[in-house]
This record gives C-alpha cells, structure tokens and sequence, in this order.
C-alpha cells in the first residue's frame, strides 16, 4: 500500500527526517512511535501529500505521490494533529463538504456521511454546530472527514490527543472497527494505544526509523525484559527467592501497593514468563492475587530505541504519565 | 471550477454565520450613508450628476477598505484554525482554494455593493440620471473591488495572522491607491508608467463618469489575474517549507 523510499524532508538547514525507509502492505494497522519532535508528524504530512519531500519516493496505492498527489489524495484521509473543523458548520454540513471536497458527488455525499457518522458514532449530533461540541466528539468529526470518501488508506495524527481516558477507550475501539476496510497509520507517543490497536511498530528518533516490527519482534531482536508484575499474598522474600531461582528472570523486586496493602513483585526477565511464575509461586505455597505484563513492555523496547536522545528521560515520563492516565 | 464553487459557497455561508458579515456591512452602510447625506446631498444645490460622482467618489473609499477587511481572513484565518489542511489534503488544486476563497469575497462585496443602490435611486426623487450612467459607476465599483480583494487574498496567503494579513493587503493596496502622488513628482515615461499602475482615479473615474472604456476594464482583470496568480504561488510555495 504504502512504498517509502530514502525519504527526506528539511525545514531550512534542519533536517526533520532523514532517508526513510519503510513499506505497509494493505490492510495494516501501523503505529508510528516517536517522542514529541521525532518527525511523525512531517512524515504523515508528507505521506498525506500536504508538504513535499526535500528528496526520495513515496508510492502509495502505486502511485508516486511527486508524479500525482491528486489522484494520491483522492484515496487518502488525514487527520492531522488537530482535527479541521469548521466552527460554524453543523456535522453533517461540515462532512458533506469534506466528501464533495474528496470528489464524491453531491447525489451520494448524503449517503457517505449517514455512513461515516455511523461508523463514528456522530449520528446524534448530524445537525449541531460543531462548536458546540465536546473534545472527544470534535475528534470523531475529525477521524469522520478521514474516511467520509471511503479512502484506502487513514493516515491520524495523534488520534487520541487531548482525550480523556473514556474517550481514549471509545476511540481506540473506533480505529480497531476500521481495521479490514482501510490500512491505517496512526502515530503517538502514548505507548499504551499504540499497543493495543497496532499490527506492526514504526519507530521514529530523531528523523529515522530506528525499528520497525511488532512489539514481540522488537522484543526478541533487542533482547527487550518485559516487566511482569505479581500481587502475591504470605511470605514475599520467599516469593522473591523463588522467582529469583527461575530461568530467564533477569530482576526481581519487591514493592509496597499503594492500595490495599500488601505487596507486588515486579520481575524483569525476557520472553514470557507468566505460566513459569505462577506454576512456581503456586507449587511453593504462595498465593498469586494477580499477575500481569503490564504496559512496560513496550515501553522498555521504546526506551531502549531512543537512549541517546537527551530528551529520553523526561519525554518518556510524560508518556507514561499520559498512559497512566488513559489505563 | 466546481470545486472552486464549493468553496465559495461554503465561505460565502461563513461570512453570514457569524457577525462578522453583518458588521461590515452594516459600517459600510452607515459610514457611506452619512458622507452621502452630509456631502452629496447636503450643501449647496447640485446637479445630479455631481451628486452621483460624489456618492461614487466615498464608495470607492469604503469599497477598499471593506475589501481589505474582508479578504484578511480568506486563508489567514483557515492557517491560524489549522482547517487549512482540510484543502490542502484534498483533491484540490492550489489555484481552486484561492479562487474559491476570492469568488466568495467577491461575491459579499457585490452583496455589499448592491445593498448601496438605494442611495443612487434617492438621487431620482428630485433629479435624473441615467440608469446606464448608474450602471457603469457600478461596474466600476465592482472591478475596484475584485482587483483590491485579490489583492488581499494576496496578503491573506503571505500572512500567519489575520492582523498580519489585514497589514500586509493594506499596504500594499494603499501603496496602489497613492502611487498617481509618486507619478506627479516622477519625470517621464516613469510618470505615465506609475500613473498607470495606480488602482484609481486614473482607472476608475471613467466609469464613474458613465464611460466603459476596455482598457481600464483590462487594467482591473490584469491586477486581480496578477493578485490570485501570485496567491496561487504562495500556497504552493508552502508545500516546500
């Protein structure tokens, strides 16, 4: 579907991506991972025929967006960062336009949006003003303009921005009800989302792609120690000492959970290792209240990726927090 | 075309959504009927020709303030709201967003201009004048204003802002309007070429005065073509940064 070829993009002197290299087949759902100022957001633009590449090639759907970007757009949706509503507009005036901007005739562009608003969950509010709508609403008028002319390709920016955790929940099923009729590329730098509604990972640093694959792929070939963490009744320095015995656990601690007491062992070691815990945990007498993976997976991979960038620690403790905050 | 229709008609709605649309129209009206009251019908006794140049003569001021006004947000406020990349996105091309955005300018101020009528037709309670002459002044009017708001689509593609852009068309629509002052002080042929130049009087007092004359129609036609073209540019320059 998508073909990037040594793609490269400069604002003045400073290069915001630097010969990228990647290819989506159809149907994909990919996430594009990068901390704030990686350069997701020039490549969707790009990919999204909004900006023109400084050099490289970019195919989408076979065409080459430099030889034809009219026909390019005609089979994509973009939502950018912030989502291009028109305040003035009702919904299904505002989607209308947007389906009769992407060459959909005024006969069907009624049909299309019953459609899109369906699909977005926008069917209540077709004759309001958009500016009377609330942020997780705006953002699925957004994501409805995207896919109003039935494009081939999605491409969103940041889909999730500025929503609150409901929201977030509701939108991340939003994406995962389109997967099938489009492929679509998301960016974020919310490690959790990308998670849970991405086949496959591309992840950006500094105007590169620093990995690609799925998130137990990027596991496996870095080598990655998922955290697992175990909420264990009875005695915890035995628990530990058991744990620790395992093969494949690299770490093991103890700490205090911050409600209800008691205490959660976080065990650091790679591949899965929940069946060999809890097997060993049981057999030595020990209760397992609850033994999960985690969201740290992915954010180990994400740290390891990107240690070097001075940026690091304090980006991706915001990332966290913003995960915290959509769990 | 029918692109560039479909964006017309969603700004032209635009304009009347808000109050924005109102307002100028509604200072317009006022600013142009108290100069028509005070000035033209007022004062000595007139011929109605006289007072017909002189309602002309303020609708030509307003006409390029409003112009001005109203051009400002075209693609200034679409930047500064982010829906910019609603067209941009699209299937559109460059000059359709740009001469979308002018048709529906274009279109409030022939709004605009036409809700003035009533001040020529005051002129028939105790005077005469020809309808043709009427006819041309407006016709006069109405390229003043297409060629002052291309400009200002102009303005409004350079600019971040609405204020910027609102800046940028001013100056350069009032460095149009004065440069026949440069020509009075410049020596020949550069006198006849900067006189030339200038949005009016030399280009519309003619057809204030009831006279159509080609050229001077060409001359507005010319800078709007110029204006849009160079609007087209600037969004397509935009791309590249």
């Amino acid at each position: 579907m998508i073909q990037v070829q040594q793609l490269t993009k400069y604002y003045g002197e400073r290069a915001a991506i630097r010969a990228l290299d990647f290819a989506i087949d159809r149907g994909e759902v990919i996430g594009f991972l990068g901390l704030n100022g990686a350069g997701k957001t020039t490549t969707l633009k790009v990919l999204g025929c909004v900006l023109l590449p400084t050099s490289g090639r970019v195919v989408i759907d076979g065409i080459d967006i430099a030889r034809d970007p009219h026909e390019v757009r005609r089979r994509i949706g973009f939502l950018p960062d912030a989502p291009p509503l028109y305040d003035e507009m009702t919904v299904g005036g505002y989607l209308e336009f947007a389906a009769q901007l992407r060459g959909v005739t005024a006969k069907d562009a009624r049909s299309h949006v019953v459609e899109a608003e369906e699909k977005t969950g926008l069917r209540q509010v077709d004759g309001e003003r958009v500016s009377s709508l609330s942020h997780g609403f705006r953002q699925r008028a957004g994501v409805a303009q995207a896919l109003v002319h039935k494009p081939r390709l999605l491409i969103l920016d940041e889909p999730t921005s500025g929503l609150d955790p409901v929201q977030i929940v509701e939108m991340r099923s939003l994406i995962r009800s389109l997967r099938g009729d489009h492929t679509i590329l998301l960016s974020s730098h919310i490690l959790s989302e990308i998670s849970q509604t991405c086949d496959r990972l591309l992840v950006i640093q500094a105007g590169e792609i620093v990995a690609q694959g799925s998130e137990q792929e990027l596991a496996s070939r870095l080598g990655s120690v998922g955290r697992i963490e175990v909420d264990v009744g009875g005695n915890v320095e035995r628990a530990l000492a058991v744990v620790r015995a395992l093969e494949g656990v690299v770490e093991a601690s103890a700490h205090a959970r911050p409600a209800g007491g008691g205490e959660t062992l976080h065990v650091e070691g790679a591949g899965e290792l929940r069946p060999q815990i809890t097997r060993a945990l049981v057999q030595a007498g020990i209760d397992v209240l609850r033994i999960d993976r985690g969201a740290t997976g992915l954010e180990s991979i994400f740290l390891q990726l990107t240690k070097g960038d001075a940026r690091t620690a304090g980006a991706t403790a915001a990332a966290a927090g913003k995960e915290g905050a959509s769990a | 075309m029918k692109t560039a229709l479909l964006i017309a008609r969603r700004e032209l709605a635009a304009y009347f959504s808000s109050m924005t649309g109102f307002v100028i129209i509604a200072a317009v009206l006022v600013i142009d009927g108290l100069l028509f009251n005070a000035y033209a019908l007022g004062g000595p006794d007139k011929l109605s020709s006289e007072v017909l140049g002189l309602f002309f003569l303020f609708s030509r001021g307003t006409t390029i303030i409003a112009s001005v006004f109203i051009s400002m947000r075209l693609l200034a406020e679409e930047r500064q709201t982010g829906t910019l990349v609603l067209l941009t996105s699209s299937p559109v091309h460059d000059r359709e967003i740009v001469l979308g955005k002018w048709l529906s300018a274009l279109a409030f101020i022939s709004i605009l201009t036409a809700s003035t009528l009533f001040m020529p037709a005051l002129i028939f309670v105790n005077g005469k004048v020809s309808l043709g002459h009427v006819a041309s002044g407006y016709l006069g009017l109405f390229l003043l204003g297409a060629a002052s708001l291309a400009v200002g689509t102009f303005g409004s593609a350079l600019a971040r802002t609405q204020v910027l852009a609102a800046i940028f068309s001013g100056c350069i629509v009032t460095a149009l309007c004065v440069c026949w002052m440069l020509a009075r002080v410049t020596e020949r042929p550069f006198s006849g070429v900067i006189a030339d130049l200038a949005l009016q009087p030399h280009h519309i007092m003619p057809f204030e005065a009831g006279v159509i004359h080609v050229k001077h129609v060409a001359y507005y036609v010319m800078i709007t073509y110029f204006a849009l073209f160079a609007a087209t540019r600037v969004l397509e320059a935009r791309r590249w940064r």
